[in-house]
């Protein structure tokens, strides 16, 4: 593509980068609890044949799904709120971190930077703690020219250190009504 | 076997089994490396005792998930046969697994619930089942629609058989009793990880 060309190309969404990613990691398995946030992302996943999308009744499901998986050679994700992410601890504790699972985790941060609904704000303040306290990898997305760079490291990283791994989507990244 | 051969039974006519004897009967079907994952409570105590092959996955922690761990082994090796062992506590933990495979029709896959009425391992302290809740019922309700109840070991065992060679998702509940389980798993789950992950064939 001419540099002329490419200037007029508007930038690809957060969420179309993040579907090419994964794909370029054989990630293919998706399992998802809704988020609006993540809404965008979800159709695009679904609307794509690559990808076997699952969407169970929780996340603690889905994290068991995905490490059945992951055990059995198939790579996959789970994609959630923070609220979802609320419900983890005693899973991330008891299954994906003693058992070395490389569980991608993709976390829609709610309750942040304005958000009024209390019930997101006071949970949100419990994932990084959370996250510190069982040493798995976080972090957080601001900027749609690092979606390609931090997510494609963070699942090299997951599956070569064979370690859980948590990307953080900031609403710096998602809230496009921002400017 | 077609389906009016097969003997039928409710939670209140099934005769109440032992967890070890019916896990053993399990176990000794299995020859194409079927995987099987065991539960959290005294069920993985009993899959461990009947013989620790590669196949098996000990669920050390997380109430309720050995159906959704089974449910992701069976979607990536859609060739393997592949069980979940259950305890009636951790099943009533995580009822809307049972709903997420009805809905993902998986054919390889066969979830055994062992009802013994209580969380045994914590001091049997009654559960759900106790008082009424009827899993099968429950199963047939998420969508679950082979879900029967085993009537006696002879009707265990042709359960076993038809999931081995018929399309699924099966649900087999079997009422069992209050004998301790017959060994204790060795509790080191990266070990336990790794050994399955080679019995898959994943790694060498
Ligand atoms: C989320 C959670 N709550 C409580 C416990 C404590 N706990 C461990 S095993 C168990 C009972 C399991 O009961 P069941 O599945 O019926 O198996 P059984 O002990 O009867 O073999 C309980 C309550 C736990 N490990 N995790």
């Amino acid at each position: 593509m001419s540099v002329a060309n490419a200037a007029r190309t508007p930038p690809e969404a957060w969420d179309a980068i993040v579907v090419q990613v994964l794909k370029e990691n054989q990630v293919k398995l998706i399992t998802y609890v809704p988020d609006k946030v993540l809404a965008p992302l979800i159709k695009r996943l679904h609307a794509d044949d690559y990808f076997t999308v699952i969407c169970p009744a929780r996340e603690e499901e889905a994290v068991g799904i995905v490490t059945g998986a992951y055990m059995a050679g198939l790579r996959g994700i789970v994609l959630m709120q923070t609220s979802g992410f609320a419900t983890l601890p005693n899973v991330l504790a008891s299954l994906a971190v003693p058992c070395q699972i490389p569980l991608l985790m993709m976390i829609s941060e709610r309750g942040a930077l304005g958000d009024f609904q209390l019930g997101q704000a006071i949970v949100c303040r419990t994932m990084r703690p959370v996250l510190a306290t069982l040493g798995i990898e976080h972090y957080a997305i601001t900027r749609t020219e690092d979606v390609e760079f931090i997510v494609d490291r963070m699942i090299k990283q997951a599956f070569a250190t064979q370690a859980p791994a948590a990307i953080i989507l900031s609403p710096l990244l998602t809230n496009t009504k921002k400017k | 076997m077609s389906a009016n051969e097969m003997k039928s039974a409710s939670r209140d006519t099934a005769k109440v089994m032992n967890r070890s004897d019916l896990t053993r009967r399990l176990v000794a079907k299995l020859n194409q490396e079927e995987a099987v994952i065991g539960g959290i409570g005294n069920t993985h105590f009993d899959l461990w005792a009947s013989g620790q092959r590669p196949q098996n996955f000990y669920m050390l922690g997380s109430m309720g998930l050995a159906a959704p761990i089974a449910f992701g082994v069976a979607m990536a090796q859609p060739e393997r046969q592949v069980f979940a062992l259950e305890g009636d506590g951790s099943l009533l933990m995580q009822l809307g697994a049972l709903g997420t495979i009805a809905a993902a029709n998986q054919k390889n896959l066969a979830i055994i619930v062992f009802d013994n009425g209580v969380y045994q391992i914590t001091g049997s302290q009654p559960t759900l089942t106790s008082y009424g809740t009827d899993l099968v019922a429950v199963a047939k309700g998420t969508g679950l629609a082979q879900s029967t109840w085993a009537a006696d070991e002879a009707h265990f065992e042709q359960l076993v058989d038809r999931a081995l060679k018929e399309d699924g998702p099966w649900f087999i509940a079997t009422r069992t009793d209050d004998k301790p389980p017959a060994g204790v798993t060795e509790r080191d789950a990266a070990k336990i990880r790794g050994r399955f992950m080679q019995g898959l064939g994943v790694t060498k």
